[in-house]
């Protein structure tokens, strides 16, 4: 006989406490700590905090632990909280020429004023699983050197000294804010920015690879890959000037394209732009790609009907809290829609075996 | 008891204000989308964002909130909705849909008709109707604008065509005091009639950043052609458990042999019934309910 099925809200606590038995695991290996996950997950930490759109690594790292590792997961807490936070003022732009780089480098060039530094990267590693670091994690120093001094000189702008890739001219505009306004279609460049950049990786990752393999192709060459720390300076308005209020972390990529020339501009190279949270660079890179392929429009090119030129499709599948939450939300009851369906199919049904019978006996 | 780190209903003031004007646009411009700033809320996009924050913005502390989905009080994400206003707003609950000032639902609506004294808040998963007829939203918008909505007629008339009936048997378009047309969300269309009702009706998409409303006594007309009028269909049974004719039933697998039954979705209406004595063909003898 029929129960109604009552208890949802005990099922949902005892679920949560499982949750939590889940996620600690077998008591007798000792727990994670934040810190641990902090300094030595830092690419995961770095992820959530890009996507996450917030730059708080102890945060981040507390939301890996508390989702199991779960990256969207833990992205989501640090948004969920995020947007709970007052929002006290804006910085002033990161001057990323005055970034104190761990790496720079450039494809363009074989070398270039303030030279190659390659920095911590996994690049030039044999991918070959070091059953060492299953025994004991202890590494060898690595070696070091004194900082480059003074600023790092920008590869595109040794280009655009000789006119030869279109110049990105300097507005006053306040931009407008993805977190505070409905988006509105078309967004324009610097809501694209902060929507790629918050973007899922994967995702914008998939629609770059999309640019180079002719959808919407833009010859892309790596300008230029920087990462490392920038001071964050804001305006006191009490103060009258600005003071650092921090540094971050930050990954730069800027694209040099091909460009044939269009009917208003001059052959001439172009540019796509990535600005991302943490060591990021696979990000970064698809992020310039993606920007690139975006601005079909302005620079006068064609619209190939390629996905990654379409900024409505682009910006509005981007985010991964949307899409997650979307997706998995067809999880939830849907009885009374199927039930509605039941009935029309079966109605449907009903109605086209009547017809038949009817020509049969007719 | 209110968790004192939030602010009354989670959201703070401002975001209250900014979500408060777009509800008061969406009651002037009955059936329009309105865009909000839709903020990241501790629960999923498409699990009930929108109808949250449309609902922490007219909730008051004295108010009395009910939640349903599919009808029910006690689905897992209506118990779980419930509980997020019990714990960041303090306001009372309550399964009586008379009881309750504030009634936030997802996929029907009340069988109990609403009074002027109530808010009936729909959660919205796609607010836009011709969305699945038209991807794009710089599209849509201008077909709204233009109120050209010949595309939705010629699909309506397709389905006719080829299934000799209209295929939509959920979020049936409807059009909204004779100008836009309106998703009524993934309500049955059984539910469609009720839309002319006493109450506000507010629909709230968290992901899609629209809230839209119906205000009390709007006319709103489901879509449909002169020889295939529309028609609110349900399941061809009484409730097994009240013997109610004209109430939306839910059909429950009950055996392995694939027995079934037949309930009223809306728990609350189904139980009122029974406790006045009404009875179904697998209601339990008289004795127990004694």
């Amino acid at each position: 006989m029929y129960v109604a099925v009552k208890g949802g809200e005990r099922a949902i606590d005892n679920a949560h406490d499982w949750l939590a038995e889940e996620r600690r695991g077998p008591t007798d290996v000792p727990e994670l700590s934040v810190d641990q996950i902090k300094s030595q997950m830092t690419l995961a930490v770095n992820r959530v905090m890009a996507e996450g759109s917030l730059y708080d690594p102890d945060l981040a790292a507390l939301a890996i632990k508390q989702a199991r590792g779960d990256l969207i997961e833990a992205i989501f807490l640090i948004r969920a909280y995020r947007t709970t936070l007052p929002r006290l003022g804006h910085s002033r732009p990161v001057e990323t020429d005055k970034m104190a780089c761990d790496r720079r480098i450039s494809a363009t060039f074989k070398d270039a004023p303030g030279g190659q530094v390659l920095g911590p990267t996994f690049d030039y590693t044999h991918r070959l699983l070091d059953f060492k670091l299953a025994a004991d994690g202890e590494t060898p120093e690595a070696a070091t050197a004194d900082p480059l001094q003074g600023d790092m000189p920008r590869i595109t702008e040794f280009l655009n000294r000789d006119g030869l890739i279109q110049t990105e001219e300097p507005s006053d505009e306040t931009p407008r804010d993805m977190t505070r306004e409905p988006m509105e279609y078309p967004a324009g460049r610097p809501l694209r920015l902060q929507a790629l950049t918050r973007g899922d990786e994967g995702f914008v990752l998939g629609m770059a690879y999309s640019t180079q393999r002719g959808y919407g192709r833009n010859h892309p060459f790596v300008g230029e890959l920087r990462i490392g720390k920038v001071a964050v300076e804001m305006d006191i308005p009490e103060l009258g000037f600005a003071v650092d209020i921090g540094e971050i972390t930050v990954t730069e990529c800027e694209t040099v394209n091909q460009f044939h020339g269009s009917k208003t501009e001059p052959p001439q190279f172009t540019r796509g732009y990535g600005l991302v949270f943490g060591q990021t660079e696979r990000k970064a890179i698809s992020m310039a790609l993606v920007d690139r392929a975006l601005r079909w429009e302005e620079l006068g090119e064609d619209n190939l009907g390629a996905p990654a030129q379409d900024e409505e499709f682009v910006l509005s599948h981007a985010d991964n809290i949307q899409a997650t939450g979307f997706l998995e939300h067809i999880k939830l009851p849907h009885y009374v829609d199927f039930q509605s369906e039941l009935e029309l199919v079966r109605k449907i049904r009903s109605e086209a075996q009547a017809s038949t019978l009817k020509e049969a006996a007719e | 008891m209110s968790d004192p780190a939030y602010n009354f209903a989670y959201l703070d003031e401002q975001t209250k204000r900014m979500i408060r004007r777009a509800i008061l646009k969406g009651i002037a411009i009955p059936g329009y989308q309105v865009p909000f700033a839709s903020r990241e809320m501790p629960m999923p996009y498409g699990w009930g964002t929108g109808g949250v924050q449309v609902s922490a913005a007219c909730l008051v502390p004295e108010d009395t909130m009910k939640v349903i989905d599919q009808g029910a009080d006690d689905t897992t994400n209506a118990v779980s909705i419930r509980k997020f206003f019990e714990n960041t707003a303090g306001v009372a609950t309550t399964e009586k849909t008379r009881e309750a000032t504030v009634i936030q639902t997802r996929h029907r609506i009340p069988e109990e008709p609403l009074t002027e004294d109530q808010i009936l808040v729909y959660q919205v998963p796609i607010p836009e109707p011709l969305r699945f007829l038209e991807p794009r939203e710089t599209e849509t918008r201008k077909m709204h604008a233009l109120e050209e909505y010949g595309l939705m007629h010629v699909k309506l008339y397709e389905d006719i065509a080829q299934h000799g009936n209209i295929a939509t048997a959920y979020a049936y378009p409807v059009q909204v005091e004779g100008r836009y047309v309106m998703d009524p969300s993934p309500i049955p269309k059984f539910d469609n009639p009720k839309l002319e009702m006493a109450a506000i009706q507010l629909f709230g998409a968290g992901r899609e950043q629209r809230i839209y409303a119906i205000p009390p006594y709007s006319k709103v007309v489901s879509l449909d052609f002169e020889d295939y009028p529309f028609e609110a269909s349900k399941a061809d049974h009484p409730c097994d458990l009240c013997g109610a004719e004209h109430t939306y039933l839910d059909e429950v697998i009950i055996d392995d042999a694939g027995g079934r039954m037949f309930v009223c979705s809306d728990t609350d209406y189904c139980g009122e019934r029974q406790a006045d004595g009404h009875r179904g063909r697998l209601s339990p003898k008289l004795e127990a309910a004694q």
